[in-house]
């Protein structure tokens, strides 16, 4: 489909009690789905003649940590048809396990596994489901919000031991996290003098 | 009497001239076939995202430099362009045709670096000694805009930081006029080599379904013929108004990908040509006081440039709540940032797409049944960094 609307209308008909939203802006349309039913939806729009996202760009998490189902998991395809990209997104809770993209797009093998390495999440059917940019031994999911910015752990080399060897991490200083948002957000009259203004113009 | 032949575990690198970097690649070798490659990535991993989300918007430009380190300026484009998305600012025009400008000087940068290499890997030093002697005349462009020769921190959303300084103009048309004799005289070493071609012809074969299957773009794509160049399908900045064509090849071999390569230089200096021809005297950067910073002149009299210049450099401006993903086409392929902000002036998340982690990713099948000495040669074509590949 050519046009973003027709491809949105296409979309919910063909797939109405699987999406949940559809939204479009920037030029790309962002659907929301649930866990169960990612794998029909990643075949259809893999194989319809209509939609042909062929490629998979990219598998992220964004975590949410007040929220209880912690984890949005994102995936984002574009299909050079049609020149269009397409946004995909559900949330997980925290020990879900979540079903592997693999045997649909072999590329989504080592995105999952930085998913897993960065946030912990597990997924289902991966054909090697290992840490992939962290350091081997590595423990802990760094991009988790709760991760600290500074680690636990940090490594060097001992004289003593001949060997590298990992430590808690000792700072000089902490890592300081400055403040400077100031909730003052202007008086009330020169609000509404601008806004009036703004009016104007 | 049978014998029982055991397949030989070979482990190259990371400390290895021909690894491109940190690169542990664990073969799997029947005499010298590769059986199986376990790609293991990581060593150059810095967090980079992690520190992204801890940092206000315009200290996050310099993360960027260092991702991709051989093209600086193309990475951070994509992080300007998607701030500005979320901001709905617009770009004066010289902004754009700087930007443009150093992009592709990013991308020839990058372009000769791996040729030249590619070359060095299979066999040939003379191409890296020439090709490196442009590449300072490069940096050297890079440092007089900048400040520095590598991690440049340039662009801006809303802009770049500053103005050409006086000269640099014709200096880069002088280059734009020299330059093509230079890729001429890599060609002659090169494109008709026997032992050039005998290393890369049919090797690292990658078929159209392939390219499409393992997520890849850029030259490691247009190699496979399909012709897909994000400066032309989706148009960022000016290069809607710029006339280039988009090399493809046709049998998507290591040999088809060096010429696209090449292919790809030249219409890079023609874009630049055409950016100087029509770039105008104007702003470089947006002037909206909130976003871009006053010029010092103004902070010694202006007290409202003084409270901006304040706020900007210490809370950083406010980005409101939304998400988006932009590409640009980087060198090596399509390069992504999926930014979420939630109205502070931090971002809630930053995903960095890299174009070779998905490259690299298809080393075990684009290896597999090639002879070991055919390693150096795929590799050098899958055009790997690892500040981009390790993030």
């Amino acid at each position: 489909m050519k046009n973003l609307e027709d491809l949105e209308k296409k979309i919910n008909s063909e797939l109405t009690t699987k999406i949940n939203k559809t939204e479009i802006k920037h030029n790309q349309i962002y659907l929301e789905t649930d866990k169960d039913d990612l794998i029909d939806i990643c075949l259809f729009l893999k194989t319809n003649n209509d939609t042909k996202f062929r490629q998979l760009i990219d598998i992220t998490v964004v975590d949410y940590p007040e929220r209880s189902q912690r984890f949005e998991i994102v995936y984002l395809f574009l299909s050079h048809e049609f020149n269009q990209r397409i946004v995909l997104k559900y949330s997980i809770s925290e020990n879900e396990v979540i079903p592997s993209l693999t045997s649909i797009f072999p590329a989504a093998n080592w995105m999952e596994r930085e998913v897993f390495d960065m946030y912990g999440v597990s997924f289902k059917d991966h054909p090697d489901l290992r840490r992939i940019l962290t350091d081997y031994g590595f423990e802990g999911h760094p991009l988790r919000k709760d991760f600290p910015l500074t680690g636990h752990t940090e490594v060097r080399y001992s004289e003593d031991e001949k060997k590298v060897i990992s430590e808690p991490v000792k700072l000089e200083q902490n890592f300081r996290n400055f403040d400077y948002e100031s909730p003052w957000e202007g008086t009330k009259y020169i609000k509404d003098e601008i806004e009036s203004n703004d009016k104007k113009n | 009497m049978t014998k029982k032949i055991k397949n030989l575990n070979l482990n190259f690198g990371p400390q290895h001239p021909a690894a491109h970097g940190v690169l542990r690649l664990i073969l799997e070798l029947d005499g010298e076939v590769v059986e199986k490659a376990d790609p293991h990535i990581g060593l150059l991993h810095r967090g980079t995202e992690k520190l992204i989300e801890n940092k206000t918007y315009m200290q996050a430009v310099p993360y960027f430099d260092r991702l991709d380190y051989v093209a600086p300026m193309n990475q951070e484009h994509a992080f300007a362009l998607a701030v500005e998305k979320i901001l709905k600012i617009d770009v004066p025009i010289r902004a754009q045709f700087i930007r443009v400008i150093f992009c592709e000087i990013g991308r020839i940068l990058s372009h000769i670096l791996n040729v030249t290499t590619q070359a060095m890997d299979v066999g040939a030093l003379t191409p890296t000694l020439w090709g490196f002697e442009e590449r300072e005349k490069l940096m050297g462009f890079y440092e007089r805009v900048s400040g520095s020769r590598l991690h440049a921190n340039y662009f801006r959303a809303g802009g770049v930081h500053q103005d050409l300084p006086q000269g640099l103009e014709e200096d880069i048309a002088d280059f734009c006029e020299s330059f093509p004799k230079i890729i001429n005289d890599l060609e002659s070493l090169l494109t008709d080599n026997r032992i050039f071609k005998q290393r890369n012809v049919d090797i690292g074969v990658v078929t159209k379904q392939d390219a499409l299957d393992y997520s890849f773009s850029g030259v490691m794509i247009r190699g496979s013929g399909v012709p897909w160049d994000l400066r032309k399908s989706q148009p960022y900045d000016c290069y809607e108004n710029l006339d280039f064509k988009v090399p493809v090849g046709k049998n998507g071999d290591c040999y088809d990908r060096y010429l696209c390569r090449i292919e790809e230089m030249k219409e890079s200096v023609s874009i630049i040509k055409q950016c100087l021809l029509k770039m105008e005297k104007g702003p470089i950067k947006s002037l909206d006081g909130k976003i871009s910073p006053p010029p010092k002149k103004d902070i010694k009299q202006s007290m409202e440039a003084l409270i901006h210049h304040f706020k900007l450099f210490t809370e950083g401006y406010r980005v409101p709540k939304d998400e988006i993903y932009t590409a640009v086409e980087a060198p090596k392929g399509e390069f992504g940032v999926y930014l979420i902000s939630d109205g502070s002036s931090k971002p809630y998340k930053c995903k960095i797409r890299a174009p070779g982690f998905s490259h690299l990713q298809s080393m075990d099948y684009l290896i597999k049944g090639h002879m070991l000495a055919d390693v150096p040669a795929v590799l050098g074509s899958l055009d790997i960094v690892f500040g981009e590949v390790d993030r």
